[in-house]
C-alpha cells in the first residue's frame, strides 16, 4: 500500500511530542504531512519556523488555497481550521470552533479523508479532550491507515485514549514507534513507485 | 470494501454539483465556484442535523422549501467575526492608509461582506477618532440578509466586551472603548454617531457587479471561502471598484500574490494584507 499523506493531530503537550517526531523523520522523507496543534489564537507562528530550523524537511505555516507538495510539513495557522480540498490543495477558513477548537483536528481529518480516501495516515498524539476521535474514525472507515500515540507515553492520555475507543487503530505507538513506522511506510512506497515508474518506461 | 466508500464519495460529489446547481436555478445564489471542502463539510453537517440520508434528498428540500434555503443559506456563509478582530490590521490602515484618506475632502469605504458588522464599527471608531468620519460614505454589504439586519441594529452581546476591549487597545484606540457604546442588561448598542455615515446593503460579489466607486475596500475572510478562480473574478471586481490610488485590505490569509491582478496593486503592508491600486496612466 502506498500513502500520499500523513495527518497528525496534537493538543497539550503536542509541541514536543510532534519536535520528537518531525526531527526523527530523514531529509528524504516524500511523504506530506498537514499538522493540527491546538494553540491559542492570538499566538504567532513559532512553532513552524522553530522546527523548520530543526528538521530537514520543510516545516512552514500552511497557506490558503497553497498545492500541497512532497517532502513538506504543513502546521495550521493559529485560529484558522484547516481543510484539504480534493484536488489536494489547502482551504483556510474561520468558521465556528469544533471540539472548542480552531484549528479542530476532526475538520483537517475529515476533509483529508474524502481528498486520500484509503491512501491517509491519521495520527493522534498527546491532548486533554477528545478532537481527532471522529475524524480517525471516517480515516478508518475509508481504509487509510489509524496510529495513535501510546497512552502511556502521551504528557496527556485523555485524547489518544478517546480516539483509540472510538476508531480502534491497527497500531499503538510510542513517538520513536511511530517514527520507526512511518520511514518504513515511506521507505515502502518510494519502492513501489521506482517499480511503478520503471514499468511505465518499459511500457 | 473500500473501493465503496470511494464510490459513495464519487456520487456525493455528484450530487453536490448537482444540488448547487439547483440553487443556483431557483435562488439565484451562486455556490459553484465556492471552495469544495468548505460546501462539502457544511452540506455534510447539515445532512446528519436535519436526519436526511442522501445530498438528493436535502436538494429535494432545498428546492420545495424556500425557509429551508434560508437554513442552507446560514450554513454556507460564515458570519463568525469580531470586534478589531487582528487588531494590528488596524493599526496598519491607521498608520499607512489614513494619512492618505486624510488628504481628501470627501471619500468612500466599502466593507464587502460584513457579516453582522462588527468591523464595520470597528472602522467607523478609527476614522472617528482620526477626526475623519465626516468626510466618510461607508457602504457595508453582504449577501446574507440576516446579517445584515443584525448589523443595522448595532446591538451586540455584552459577553465579548473584554476580548473587544483588549482588541480595541491592541489597534491602536485613543481612547477608552467604553466611550463607544451604552451598556444594557445582557446587550451592547454602539453610540448612534457611528452610524450617521453608514449604508448597510445586499450585494452579492459573486453574482452582482461594481457597487460604487470607492477609496477603500475592506473584504476580510470572504475570499478564503471561494475557488481560485472565483477569487480572481472577485479581484477584478475590486480593481474596477477602486479609484486610481485606492486602497484594498483583505484578511491576514489572503493574499493577491498568486492571483491575475496581482501586477495591478502594489504592497502597502505585506504582513497586513494592504494594497493599492496602481495608477493607470491614460
Ligand atoms: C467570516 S465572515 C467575515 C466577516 C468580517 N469581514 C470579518 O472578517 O470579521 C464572511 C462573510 O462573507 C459573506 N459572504 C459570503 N459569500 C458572499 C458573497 N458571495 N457575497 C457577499 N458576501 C458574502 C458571509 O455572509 C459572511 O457574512
Amino acid at each position: 500500500m502506498s500513502y500520499k499523506a500523513i495527518v497528525i493531530g496534537a493538543s497539550a503537550g503536542g509541541f514536543f511530542a510532534l519536535k520528537k517526531l518531525i526531527t526523527a523523520l530523514p531529509s528524504d522523507f516524500s511523504i506530506p504531512i498537514l499538522i493540527v496543534q491546538h494553540i491559542s489564537p492570538t499566538s504567532d507562528s513559532y512553532m513552524a519556523k522553530h522546527l523548520n530550523k530543526l528538521s530537514g524537511l520543510t516545516v512552514k505555516e500552511a497557506d490558503e488555497k497553497e498545492i500541497i507538495k512532497p517532502g513538506h510539513v504543513y502546521i495550521a495557522p493559529p485560529n484558522y481550521h484547516i481543510l484539504i480540498e480534493e484536488d489536494c490543495t489547502i482551504s483556510l477558513s474561520t468558521s465556528e470552533k469544533k471540539n472548542y477548537s480552531r484549528p479542530s483536528i476532526d475538520i483537517l481529518f475529515e476533509t483529508a479523508t474524502f481528498a486520500y480516501g484509503e491512501e491517509l495516515i491519521g495520527i493522534v498524539l498527546t491532548g486533554a479532550n477528545n478532537d481527532g476521535s471522529s475524524g480517525l474514525l471516517s480515516i478508518k472507515n475509508s481504509g487509510g491507515y489509524c496510529i495513535v500515540q501510546d497512552p502511556d507515553e502521551a504528557e496527556v492520555d485523555t485524547m489518544p485514549l478517546a480516539a483509540i475507543k472510538t476508531s480502534n487503530p491497527q497500531k499503538i505507538l510510542t513517538i520513536e514507534g511511530i517514527a520507526k513506522l512511518l520511514i518504513k511506510i515511506n521507505n515502502a512506497s518510494k519502492k513501489q513507485n521506482k517499480i511503478k515508474k520503471k514499468k511505465k518506461d518499459i511500457n | 470494501m473500500y473501493s465503496d466508500s470511494k464510490d459513495i464519495n464519487r456520487t456525493t460529489n455528484i450530487e453536490i454539483d448537482l444540488i448547487l446547481e439547483g440553487i443556483f436555478n431557483k435562488y439565484g445564489y451562486d455556490f459553484r465556484n465556492y471552495s469544495k471542502a468548505h460546501v462539502k463539510r457544511r452540506l455534510l453537517n447539515r445532512l446528519t442535523t436535519s436526519k436526511l440520508n442522501s445530498i438528493s434528498e436535502l436538494q429535494h428540500k432545498v428546492l420545495h422549501e424556500p425557509g429551508f434555503f434560508e437554513i442552507i443559506l446560514r450554513d454556507l456563509s460564515i458570519n463568525v467575526t469580531e470586534m478589531f478582530r487582528d487588531p494590528s490590521f488596524y493599526l496598519a490602515l491607521r498608520n499607512e492608509v489614513i494619512p492618505i484618506l486624510k488628504t481628501y475632502p470627501f471619500f468612500k469605504v466599502w466593507h464587502a461582506g460584513c457579516s453582522t458588522g462588527e468591523e464595520v464599527y470597528s472602522f467607523a471608531v478609527v476614522l472617528k477618532e482620526e477626526g475623519i468620519y465626516d468626510r466618510a460614505q461607508i457602504y457595508a454589504t453582504d449577501f446574507n440578509h440576516d446579517v445584515l439586519d443584525i448589523a443595522k441594529k448595532g446591538i451586540f452581546p455584552i459577553d465579548r466586551i473584554k476580548e473587544y476591549t483588549y482588541n480595541y487597545q491592541a489597534s491602536g484606540g485613543k481612547q477608552s472603548f467604553s466611550d463607544y457604546y451604552m451598556a444594557n442588561y445582557d446587550s451592547v448598542i454602539y453610540d448612534q454617531s457611528l452610524k450617521k455615515n453608514l449604508v448597510f446593503a445586499e450585494h452579492n460579489l459573486v453574482t452582482d457587479s461594481v457597487f460604487a466607486e470607492v477609496n477603500l475596500i475592506i473584504c476580510r475572510n470572504v475570499l478564503i471561502y471561494f475557488n481560485k478562480d472565483l477569487q480572481n473574478r472577485v479581484i477584478d471586481l475590486f480593481h474596477d471598484s477602486l479609484i486610481n490610488g485606492g486602497f484594498l485590505g483583505l484578511g491576514s490569509k489572503e493574499t493577491l500574490q498568486f492571483t491575475t491582478k496581482a501586477n495591478s496593486f502594489e504592497i502597502i503592508n505585506n504582513e497586513e494584507k494592504v494594497y493599492k491600486k496602481k495608477i493607470i496612466k491614460k
